[in-house]
């Protein structure tokens, strides 16, 4: 997956917040809809669509939907 | 009557088991308080029958079977974004546990549980689920009222309850809401499998001397699905005739 393949697939999995808010660069963590729901979703969405397993660590670990790309690659 | 709070004026609302009982009185009393419906079951030509006793509105058919998950999945495809969903399709076949078999429970949990559950996280997924939309679960008293013969359908209905309770929670972000109702005996097909002495028998223990009529639960669903509601979710409506009060 690209990094703007996995930037849709990030957005898609928000139901409130317009696909054009992210980038690479989004600081997903100050979105208003992030939380512990969409944490999951994204979660299972790795896992689902990369066959990758990350943790709850890695998202807190990472900034950036880039940042939690390139934890994603490394594993 | 569509110039009040109850009204589903330019509401777009999705009903399954729309062929029959509850489903079909769902549709027809929600097409009078002005919504556009969706009418989904495994019968076209049933569900044709309900459309031509249904108030004019901008409605359509789509036929699926609740537990083919490739029906669930294109029914979810084809609605467009919904503000109401009633996920009314189901089947109580009686059987003692003693005589209860794989094929028997996997049919019961497949039509009352999985089939909507799959339908949801389809319609999750296809972002068909409007903002402040309201999802409403047909369960049934025997969620919590057992009676013999009825395992599975009690079971099966007593964990839609709390699946609807969970997604309550997770259509948070949508600001939308989930809620049940749970009727006891309604008089449609699923009771007429009863001889006439014991509906007899059963409406004689029912305090308000009768069962309800399919439409009686439609109001509730009216209820749920309109504007009134809006600060309603995760709670579950009994329509009883106060059978469960004893």
């Amino acid at each position: 997956m690209t990094l703007d393949e996995f930037v849709k697939a990030f957005a898609a999995e928000f139901d409130d917040t317009p696909e054009e808010q992210f980038t690479p660069t989004t600081n997903f963590r100050e979105l208003d809809e992030w939380g512990s729901l969409v944490a999951l979703a994204i979660i299972s969405m790795v896992d689902d669509e990369m066959d990758v397993q990350i943790t709850g660590a890695d998202l807190r670990n990472s900034k950036t939907i880039e940042d939690l790309y390139n934890v994603v690659c490394a594993k | 009557m569509n110039n009040t709070v109850f009204s589903l004026e330019g509401k777009t609302i999705l009903v399954t088991g729309a062929s029959s009982g509850i489903g079909k009185a769902t549709a027809i009393e929600c097409s009078k308080m002005g919504a556009n419906v969706f009418l989904s079951a495994r019968n076209k030509e049933r569900l044709e029958q309900t459309l031509s006793e249904m108030a004019p509105g901008n409605h359509s058919i789509i036929t699926a079977d609740m537990t083919h998950l490739e029906d669930v999945q294109k029914l979810a495809e084809e609605v467009s974004v919904l503000d109401g969903i009633a996920l009314i399709a189901g089947i109580n076949d009686k059987m003692i546990i003693k005589k209860i078999d794989d094929e028997y429970v996997s049919k019961m949990l497949s039509t009352n549980l999985s089939g909507p559950a799959m339908l949801v996280k389809s319609l999750l997924k296809g972002k068909k689920i409007a903002k402040q939309a309201s999802i409403v679960f047909m369960s049934s008293v025997s969620a919590f009222y057992p009676s013999v013969s009825n395992a599975m359908y009690a079971a099966s209905k007593a964990a839609v309850n709390q699946f609807a309770k969970v997604l309550a929670l997770e259509v948070l972000p949508l600001k939308a809401r989930v809620n049940c109702i749970q009727p006891a005996f309604v008089e449609t097909e699923m009771i007429h499998k009863y001889s006439e002495e014991t509906l007899s028998e059963i409406r004689s223990n029912y305090p308000l001397g009768r069962f309800a009529r399919p439409e009686e639960i439609a109001y509730a669903v009216i209820y749920y699905m309109s504007d009134a509601s809006q600060l309603v979710t995760g709670t579950s409506l009994v329509i009883d005739g106060g059978y469960t009060l004893r």
